[in-house]
């Protein structure tokens, strides 16, 4: 069989991730230490995983409603009313979904036609521009610079703005700079946007993680609600990853296209999960006030570090990823990754990763033991020492 | 940010310069207060927390129920102090409930830990009785699990 003429040509072109091959051979090494992983590395609360264990003993195993179980929507609502003052309908404005990653996926599935333009402020999350491509959309970057705190300015927005322009995609916090967008970086955003069709993707899985004032999510800009699809998830601020916990809200008739897609492909998100994620709402505020202050010592740690070793850094405030400049060292970021990997056995991820903008740049995830950050920080020191 | 003494509570292998970061505070900050909660009696000092039992060493722990009769004037702190100033002893406090002092000592065999019950601690004046009981297998102390749970190897990479 020829499968090449069978597969999707889409897909066939789409590139896999090449990050794996870093933890490949991270893997094989001894002592080896990785902050390249994009995740928390807490377990979930104890008492988010004994809800889902419940669930079970209860015999709680079967489907649920397409959306999701509507006690989890109405927690999702009142949660995003106590934290950001937004205001969701749970019955036909919030979906749940499998990750915030599914929600982003059939966001922009059922919004795009072939032609359609998705603006991708990068360096971002890696699916942005494979999933707008995948549904027959056309990817379009928009650089976000280091001397903008790698905040997306008016100016560039509106310079990639064309008459085919169907949706933005709003990363923040961001992965992999860290940067933050305030209440008037979304303002001047809004400013451009609102006398347009441009529909928004606010992916919002880190807004917990904010070490600088509160999250404040576009949704709740004026005139920017009725053209905003917020993603969000349990991923991050519950350190739930695997749970695979998300939804989406937004108007009403957006929503109940992606219910479609999602009632055809998923059925429902997984029922422990749902249990779990209701618990996770109703009494883990206190567990998001805990992971975060531990993030932020360590945010503060590393970046006083990388300081110190003489690495320039922007001051990542969201997020748990800094996002130094490698310039310095004269290395490519490919190459700074790998010669740091095979010498010192530490894994960090080039900023090519995320965008062709990342380069000169590496992300360092601070989602690890500050045992483990002290030893990359010193095996660093001795790396950038035998460069010098 | 967090407050240092929880902190330290934490992890207490912390160094200044970490301690600092972490706390949001400068380093001479930090030695300052740790200076001041040493003055103040707040921070009484740091103890690592060790498995003996992966230590090629005999260690065994127990925990003695002890009933006093309390004496005018000094109450429970005249005996509890003549307890507390055994080696032996590694806590003490004194309890609500249907005992008075809870003794929690260590030593090196069954011997030592039984000598010292009857011959040290049932011939304190005041004491009237004592309840031995030996802790089989530690789980958890300090916060810390003492075999925690291996994460399983094969984790999802594209992010």
């Amino acid at each position: 069989m020829d499968y090449s003429k069978i597969l999707n040509s889409r897909i066939l072109s789409v590139k896999p991730s090449g990050i794996r091959r870093y933890f490949d051979l991270l893997n094989e090494m001894e002592d080896g230490i990785s902050l390249g992983i994009g995740e928390p590395d807490f377990a979930t609360p104890w008492h988010i995983r004994d809800a889902g264990i419940y669930s079970l003993e209860k015999g709680f195993t079967k489907y649920t409603p397409n959306a999701g179980i509507s006690d989890l929507r109405k927690e999702i609502a009142a949660y995003l009313r106590r934290r950001f003052g937004l205001e969701y309908s749970p019955n036909g404005q919030i979906i749940v979904t499998v990750g915030g990653s599914e929600g982003i996926d059939v966001a922009l599935r059922c919004m795009l036609e072939p032609g359609d333009e998705v603006l991708v402020p990068t360096p971002s999350f890696v699916c942005y521009a494979p999933l707008s491509f995948m549904a027959c959309g056309k990817p379009v970057y928009i650089e976000t610079r280091a001397e903008d705190g790698f905040r997306l300015t008016a100016k560039a927005l509106r310079e990639a703005i064309t008459p085919k322009t169907k949706v933005l995609i709003l990363p923040y916090p961001c992965n992999p700079t860290g940067a933050i967008m305030e209440k008037e970086d979304l303002e001047a955003v809004a400013d451009v946007l609102r006398d347009t069709d441009i529909m928004v993707i606010s992916d919002e899985i880190y807004c917990e993680l904010t070490y600088s004032g509160t999250h404040c999510s576009i949704a709740g800009i004026p005139g920017m609600y009725d053209r905003t699809i917020l993603v969000n998830g349990f991923s991050k601020s519950y350190s739930m990853t695997g749970w695979r916990m998300g939804y989406v809200c937004g108007p009403a008739p957006v929503i109940g296209a992606i219910t479609k897609l999602h009632q055809f492909g998923i059925m429902s998100a997984p029922t422990t999960s749902q249990f779990a994620a209701i618990e996770a709402l109703r009494n883990g505020d206190e567990d998001i006030e805990y992971m975060k202050q531990e993030y932020d010592g360590r945010r503060r740690y590393l970046l006083d570090g990388l300081r110190r070793l003489g690495l320039e850094c922007f001051e990542g405030l969201g997020a748990f990823y800094l996002f130094p400049s490698i310039r310095s060292t004269g290395l490519s970021s490919e190459d700074f990754c790998m010669k740091f990997l095979m010498e010192e056995k530490v894994a960090v991820i080039p900023g090519t990763a995320f965008g062709p903008v990342g380069e000169g740049y590496v992300r360092i995830s601070y989602a690890a033991s500050m045992k483990n950050i002290e030893e990359v920080l010193l095996r660093l020191e001795r790396f950038l020492a035998r460069l010098r | 940010m967090k407050n240092l003494l929880r902190l330290l509570e934490d992890d207490c292998s912390l160094n200044t310069e970490q301690l600092a970061a972490l706390a949001g505070m400068t380093e001479e900050e930090t030695k300052a207060a740790l200076e001041e909660y040493k003055k103040q009696g707040i921070l009484l000092g740091y103890e690592p927390i060790i498995n003996w039992d992966l230590y090629d060493e005999e260690y065994i722990t127990a925990l003695i129920e002890v009933t006093v009769i309390p004496q005018r004037g000094d109450g429970y702190d005249r005996i509890a102090q003549r307890i507390y100033q055994y080696e032996e002893v590694e806590s003490l406090y004194l309890m609500s409930g249907s005992f008075d002092l809870c003794v929690i000592i260590s030593g090196h065999s069954l011997k030592q830990v039984a000598l010292f019950v009857s011959q040290k601690l049932s011939t304190i004046e005041g004491v009237s009785g004592t309840a031995t009981h030996f802790i089989l297998k530690k789980y958890k102390e300090k916060r810390m699990i003492f075999k925690p749970q291996e994460d399983y190897k094969e984790r999802f990479v594209l992010d």
